[in-house]
């Protein structure tokens, strides 16, 4: 029997009681969920989760334990991971550690069981909220801080890469900007092909088209879009290369033709959602994570067309420019972890590159 | 898209009696099929065979017939409704066949019926071996190295190429009739031979063993735009190798990484649209546990017994949505039921772990072959939801009635150890148990994954129960560890053993400590939508979902999973009593764990509790909702057995009393009822050692019937005819002891009669009366019944109404009653009552057009009859003749004897009905899977006391133009009477015996009556078991082989010479 305590406190005073696993420090995020029931390592290593912490609906995790392919990052990106049960003792051929060693490794603390529906519920009706695991036994003024504190801004410059670097292949050449891009984009890019160049995400317009590419993809990254005014800017003045904006790489080209973003209630976290393909629809079950959303109300007036929307809330999910090669999707075509449904994504991107191609020829 | 206005009328084919591999789930499925169409306005016509289902109800489609499902009765229908269209995919595979049958007879396009739903095309491509193969060998989907062969030549060279072991699947069979794996020549000879008998088009499948890979299944949909979805996938805690209906199964899967689920998912997704499935469908995949390597192991197009359990395991109801796709509907434009806010193209999370334990017949068939393979033996299973994999599993094993608690033996202290290692690699059905036991013992977890190829991640979950008793053991009284333990599942009774108190105590104990179970809801989306489906189970957690309402409320215990003596009857009078209780204005909430069932849809009840049906369990729920009163009645002896536990803690029961219902099981207490009512019954004793037996037995006269009173539905029952055979009884089949006594009666060889009624306690309404064609001997769910009767005098049918009236009132019934009479010599005696829903509520009620489960339930709530509008005494018979003929399942059950005594062996029913008697009687063995010829060859073997009565029959049939075949004992009677019949050696006379043309299919009927004895090493037993392998009618009584005569005789012009 565990015996150890640790406590999630949340903003608005519950306290949870659980068990401790991972590093043996406190941490402090917005607290989130997700609804996938695989796909865990993808998840803790996605970069869109800088400064979340990641509560699992899915009961039983880390049965799979960690292995040394399907990181999305270096790193544990996830600022503390809630649990019902941490798996003591995976089972997968290609496993290598366990959850909570593989935690411990990467300093990130997490709480196991504890009721992580009821969390959901709580999230589900009360929005995000801040949160924090501690082994402290007084939560008082843990919770006055939590309700004090204000989030910070800087993800995206955290996230990203600090320096370029090649991921070389024969085809088109795909100038990736990093907001904080899962590995699977990279590995899908590749995949097809692309001979793909992953600039810090501060990289300018010039810069970039200095590098000649047939073609940008923007990548997701964690935060709020908006507090990147410069990267917003630096996507506008790249329209007319073919473009392929994913996650926050959508919303910075919403943003650039001049949509306004929202901070979804409690956003969409996992794979099993359903988004319908305006052109010949078709449902396409997508995974995602996306906290902020394109408010389709500010599209008018834009050059910007809604090719996808989110089939049971309506979020706009898909996005085209009507004079430039460019296009962006909320969810992660990419997959890793989820459904490989809109795998057709990449091809079109591929398409746009050879048409401009064409064009030019 | 929207649905087609260009169609009307549809007809739905259900699936028929209940058999090994295809059970209740057909009932849940078919009833939303048609509930669904109903909902778009279609005109629903249902034929089904099967009485006791809730979807052959007058409410559930517009027109019901109940007729046999063969190709020419179906034509009728067809030819006298005219339906546009016919939907085949959601009555299981006989549904299925007999869609594809009536497409090949050309019945369909002469009488313009559409096929809805999956194309014949699809489902012949998904379901002829030899096409899927094919058509996966282009799409470069693996599949196991196989061959399709229609000989044994072709079986050898399959053999001589890959090499043992091989797996036979004979195609077109449901639940893998007469399949197994080959490790040797002569597994070669046998399996492969049967195989090919049990095709219907003499096709099988060999196919390379891949046994120990992981056994992965997806529940799938699709609909006519190509939108594909994922609704649940399940992982089988046994490996490849064990039939997927006789294998515990989680869900979702527990031990695949993204990358592996992913990676199957694209090819469930890529097969089902390769093959244009338009509806629902299961697909079978090998997961290598080494590597990435798969193989697809076969795709069923249709609705299935895995989709009914992906339904309730996901919230997601696949049967209706699959009706929907069926008439044009797609998956974006219909709501998700159970959310009622999202819509139905999405895939389902789940925020709990569920399991899934099959329930197997053994119990009742201790000679059975209960080593486990590729032929599905199971008759029913239960389902457990949990948050932890540990409580999922031990709410499941305690959710089975075998006498298992938890995971092991009750009486495990008791074996070897060696017996052990052996019971867990033969893969036996109580292999789990075993694996508890060993570890126990200290058997390394490695060890017994090296014998099972059980994925280590179980493993170590099976393992750590077994550490939660040894910490509860070293912490005695210790409120920490209590609650750890039943986080993981552990019962109170469980957690007691180890702590030396009693379940009660225990109770309290968790109760003066706050440790209650908190319920969570089943809303298909792991809660990131707000839902109102009244679907929840229990766990122990922070908290409550389940709101309790301020309602009166009546709980209804359901009849837990199907097994033989507790079919869907009891299920269909479950889901009648539920509806009559919020009919009356009350909150109405069922605890259940069977997923094959109508009850425990979301949407029957107020509320539906999926749990194990223990005092616990049920107690927890009780303690949280609060209910005016518990019903136990229509429950089967699962809810019955609960019901003195609940009363003696403070639950009133309603309707018929406990003292009551111990009155007329009790012998004694019924002895004195019956003297003071005046109601006879055949003169019984008791006895509490052999001598007294042999006394007693003497004093009342042979043939007795003996059973011992403390096993109930009629185990261990037998008719004994002399001293010799009373002291075999006495000694091998039972303990007598003065706690345990023997139950000695005389045994009656009269008619049986079978009365069902109602009563309010003061008024008795009695719908009807059966007739048993089987004499008194033979257990009731056996034999043949008949109603109205047809033999019996005015004054005998008075009698009866008489007797059933003074039993029902001095049982102080309220509710239901069934009631057995046997009458001998003109008199009529009681054998046995039982005050609560019988086997036949749902044949009667559907004769009679009295809803006798509403109506009891009714009554339990305190309407009087005389209200109800329907006569008090008994009803007027209806016109024409209605059969209930019994369904076996011997032919998936090695070394079953299946002859018939007291003993039930039926796993369902069907009826017959029509205006004269033989018709009737024609299409209940008709529907009841018998070939009625009008010429053939009959072979008969009878016991001595039986010649008499088989000679008149052999001199019918054979005036028929039967030829008779018989061994020299039985020949010799024959040749007394001139009868001309053909000579056959016995078993025992070697080689050229009779079983040579039992097996080249010389024979078509065969009639074998029992000598006496049990020994199954007895010709006899050869000779039926031989019949049932060969797909031979096999009758082991003469009562049913006279009515089979007259049948025939119906049939047959009279040939007299001049």
């Amino acid at each position: 029997m565990l015996k150890e305590k640790r406590y999630l406190v949340l903003e608005d005073g519950t306290v949870y009681e659980g068990y401790p696993f991972g590093a043996n420090r406190a941490s402090e995020g917005e607290l989130v969920f997700n609804t996938s029931m695989t796909g865990v390592q993808e998840v803790i290593t996605d970069l869109s989760y800088t400064d979340q912490i990641v509560t699992f609906t899915y009961p039983l995790i880390g049965n799979t334990g960690m292995n040394i392919e399907d990181s999305e990052s270096f790193s544990a990106q996830a600022r503390g991971v809630v649990v019902r049960e941490a798996c003591t003792d995976p089972s997968n051929f290609r496993t290598t550690e366990t959850l909570d060693a593989f935690l411990k490794r990467h300093d990130i603390p997490g709480i196991s069981g504890i009721d992580t529906r009821s969390i959901t519920r709580k999230l589900r009706s009360g929005g995000v909220m801040k949160a924090v695991i501690t082994d402290e036994t007084y939560h008082e003024d843990l919770i006055e801080l939590l309700q004090n504190s204000t989030f910070r801004t800087d993800q995206v410059k955290r996230a990203s890469t600090k320096t370029p670097y090649i991921s070389t292949g024969p085809g088109p050449r795909v100038v990736l900007i990093d907001y904080g891009k899962k590995e699977n984009i990279v590995r899908q890019l590749n995949s097809y092909g692309c001979d793909v160049t992953v600039v810090p995400h501060d990289t300018t317009a010039e810069e970039i088209r200095q590098m000649r590419p047939d073609g940008v993809m923007l990548s997701n990254g964690p935060g709020d879009p908006a507090n990147i005014p410069d990267q917003i800017k630096t996507v506008r003045e790249l329209l007319g290369i073919p473009m392929f904006g994913i996650c926050m790489g959508h919303q910075l080209f919403g943003l650039a033709c001049g949509a306004r973003t929202y901070k979804m209630k409690f956003g969409h976290r996992g794979s099993n959602h359903p988004v319908k393909n305006l052109s010949n629809g078709k449902i396409e079950i997508t995974s995602q994570n996306h906290g902020f959303s394109i408010d389709p109300d500010t599209l008018e007036g834009t050059s910007l067309e809604v090719t996808h929307l989110a089939l049971n809330d309506g979020t706009v999910e898909g996005l085209r420019h009507t004079e430039y090669p460019a296009f962006s999707v909320q969810y992660h075509p990419e997959a890793g972890a989820g459904p490989h449904d809109p795998g057709y994504l990449f091809n079109e991107f591929i398409e746009l590159m050879n048409q401009k191609e064409a064009n030019h020829a | 898209m929207p649905k087609r206005e260009d169609i009307k009328t549809i007809l739905v084919i259900g699936s028929g009696p209940i058999i090994i591999g295809q059970a209740a789930e057909f009932d849940y499925a078919g009833t939303q099929a048609c509930l669904a169409l109903k909902e778009e306005g279609y005109r629903v016509i249902l034929v089904n065979s099967n009485p006791a289902t809730i979807m052959t109800d007058k409410e559930i489609a517009d027109v019901v017939y109940i007729e046999p499902l063969t190709p020419d009765f179906i034509a009728r229908i067809i030819r006298k409704e005219h339906p546009d269209a016919l939907l085949p995919t959601l009555g299981g595979q006989v549904g299925l066949n007999m869609a594809v049958e009536l497409d090949r007879l050309g019945i369909l396009e002469e009488n313009g019926v559409e096929l809805l739903g999956t194309k014949l095309d699809s489902i012949k491509q998904a379901e002829d071996r030899d096409l899927f193969r094919q058509l996966m060998n282009q799409m470069e989907v693996p599949v196991p190295d196989s061959d399709i062969i229609t000989t044994m030549e072709e079986a050898h060279t399959f053999k001589d190429r890959v090499g043992y072991p091989f797996i036979v699947r004979p195609a077109f069979t449901m639940g893998g009739t007469g399949g197994g794996i080959c490790y040797n020549d002569a597994d070669l000879a046998e399996i492969v031979a049967n195989g090919l008998k049990y095709s219907p088009v003499s096709q099988c499948l060999v196919e390379k063993s891949i046994a120990g890979f992981k056994e992965i299944e997806y529940e799938v949909m699709r609909d006519s735009n190509d939108n594909a979805i994922v609704v649940c996938n399940m992982e089988n805690i046994d490996p490849v190798g064990i039939h997927t209906g006789d294998s515990i199964v989680v869900a979702p899967t527990q031990t695949l990484t993204d990358k592996e689920h992913q990676m199957l998912r694209d090819v469930s997704l890529g097969v089902i649209r390769e093959l244009g499935i338009e509806g629902g469908c299961n697909v079978q995949l090998a997961l290598d546990p080494d590597s990435f390597d798969y193989y697809i192991i076969e795709v069923n197009p249709r609705v299935s017994r895995s989709s009914a359990l992906a339904s309730k395991a996901t919230g997601y109801p696949i049967a209706k949505l699959a009706a929907k796709i069926a008439i044009g509907m797609t998956l974006d434009e219909m709501i998700n039921p159970i959310t009622g806010t999202s819509y139905a193209a999405f895939e389902p999370a789940l925020d709990y772990v569920v399991s899934k334990i099959p329930r197997f017949p053994f119990d009742k068939f201790e000679k059975g072959e209960r080593k486990l393979g590729t032929q599905m033996k199971a008759t029913g299973e239960v389902m457990a939801i949990g948050r932890t994999y540990e409580e999922s599993l031990l709410k499941a094993i305690r959710s089975l009635e075998y006498g298992v608690h938890h995971l092991g033996l009750p009486n495990g202290d008791d074996f070897e150890l060696d017996y052990i290692n052996e019971m867990i690699q033969k893969q036996s059905d109580e292999r789990l148990f075993y694996i508890g036991e060993a570890l126990r013992r200290g058997v390394s977890k490695e060890t017994i994954h090296e014998w099972t190829k059980i994925d280590m991640f179980f493993l170590k979950k099976f393992e750590h129960i077994i550490e939660i008793e040894h910490e509860l053991k070293e912490n005695q009284g210790s409120m920490d560890h209590l609650k750890w333990a039943k986080t993981y599942g552990f019962s109170d009774r469980v957690i007691g053993h180890r702590w030396g108190m009693d379940e009660k105590e225990i109770f309290q104990l968790r109760k003066s400590n706050g440790i209650m179970p908190v319920y969570k809801m089943v809303d298909t989306c792991a809660a990131e939508f707000e839902s109102e489906t009244p679907y929840f189970y229990g766990t122990y957690e922070f908290e409550n979902e389940s709101i309790v309402s301020d309602r009166e409320k009546i709980v209804v215990l359901g009849s837990g999973p199907i097994r033989i003596g507790q079919g869907v009857e009891f299920d269909y009078a479950t889901v009648h009593a539920v509806w009559a209780i919020q009919e009356a204005g009350y909150e109405a909430i069922i605890i259940n764990n069977n997923p094959e069932t109508v009850s425990t849809d979301f949407s029957i009840s107020d509320k539906l509790y999926f749990e194990p049906l223990t005092h616990e369990d049920v107690m927890n729920v009780i303690d949280l909702e609060q209910p005016k009163g518990v019903v136990v009645q229509f429950g089967g002896q699962t809810a019955i057995n609960l019901a003195d536990r609940l009363e003696r803690d403070g639950v009133r029961i309603l309707g018929t009393s406990l003292d009551d219902l111990d009155r007329a099981e009790d012998r004694k207490r019924f002895e004195a009822l019956l003297r003071k009512i005046d109601v006879p019954q055949p003169l019984g004793k008791t006895a509490t050692n052999e001598q007294e037996a042999l006394d007693n037995a003497e004093h009342i006269g042979y043939p007795v019937l003996v059973r011992p009173s403390y096993v109930l539905g009629g185990r261990a029952m037998e008719i004994v005819y002399n001293e010799d055979e009373l002291k075999n009884y006495m000694r091998d089949a039972v303990k007598a002891s003065p706690e345990h006594p023997v139950l000695i009666d005389r045994y009656l060889t009269g008619k049986e009669i079978e009365v069902d009624a109602i009563s309010d306690g003061k008024n008795v309404i009695i719908p009807g009366i059966m007739e048993h064609i089987e004499r008194a001997g033979v257990h009731s769910g056996d034999s043949i019944a008949v109603y109205p009767p047809v033999t019996l005098t005015n004054n005998e049918i008075n009698t009866l109404k008489e007797y059933t009236q003074k039993l029902a009132l001095g049982l102080k019934t309220v509710g239901l009653i069934n009631i057995q009479f046997v009458l001998s010599d003109g008199e009529v005696f009681v054998l046995e009552v039982n005050p609560r829903a019988s086997r036949t509520v749902p044949f009667m009620s559907k004769i009679t057009e009295i809803p006798m489960a509403n109506l009891a339930m009714k009554a339990i709530l305190g309407t009087d009859l005389k209200e109800t509008g329907y006569p008090l005494g008994l009803a007027p018979f209806k016109q024409g003749y209605h059969v209930k003929a019994p369904v076996f399942s011997f032919s998936k059950l090695k070394n079953v004897d299946i002859t018939l005594g007291p003993e039930m062996k039926s796993t369902g029913e069907v009826m017959g009905k029509d205006l004269s008697l033989n018709k009737a009687l024609y299409k209940g063995l008709v529907a009841s899977g018998l070939e009625v010829k009008d010429h053939g060859t009959v072979l008969m073997t009878v016991a001595d006391k039986d010649k008499e009565e088989a000679v008149e029959l052999a001199h019918r049939l054979s005036q028929c133009g039967y030829r008779i075949m018989a061994t020299a004992g039985t020949g010799e009677a024959l040749a007394e009477r001139q009868i001309p019949y053909i000579t056959v050696n016995k078993v025992s006379e070697g080689q050229d015996s009779l079983l040579k043309w039992i097996q080249n299919g010389s024979v078509q009927i065969v009639i074998n009556t029992m000598t006496k004895g049990k020994q199954v090493e007895r010709d006899g037993f050869r000779i039926r078991r031989e019949s049932v392998e060969n797909g031979i009618p096999c009758l082991t009584s003469l009562d049913t082989a006279r009515t089979l005569v007259e049948v025939i005789e119906s049939m047959t012009f009279n040939m007299e010479k001049m």
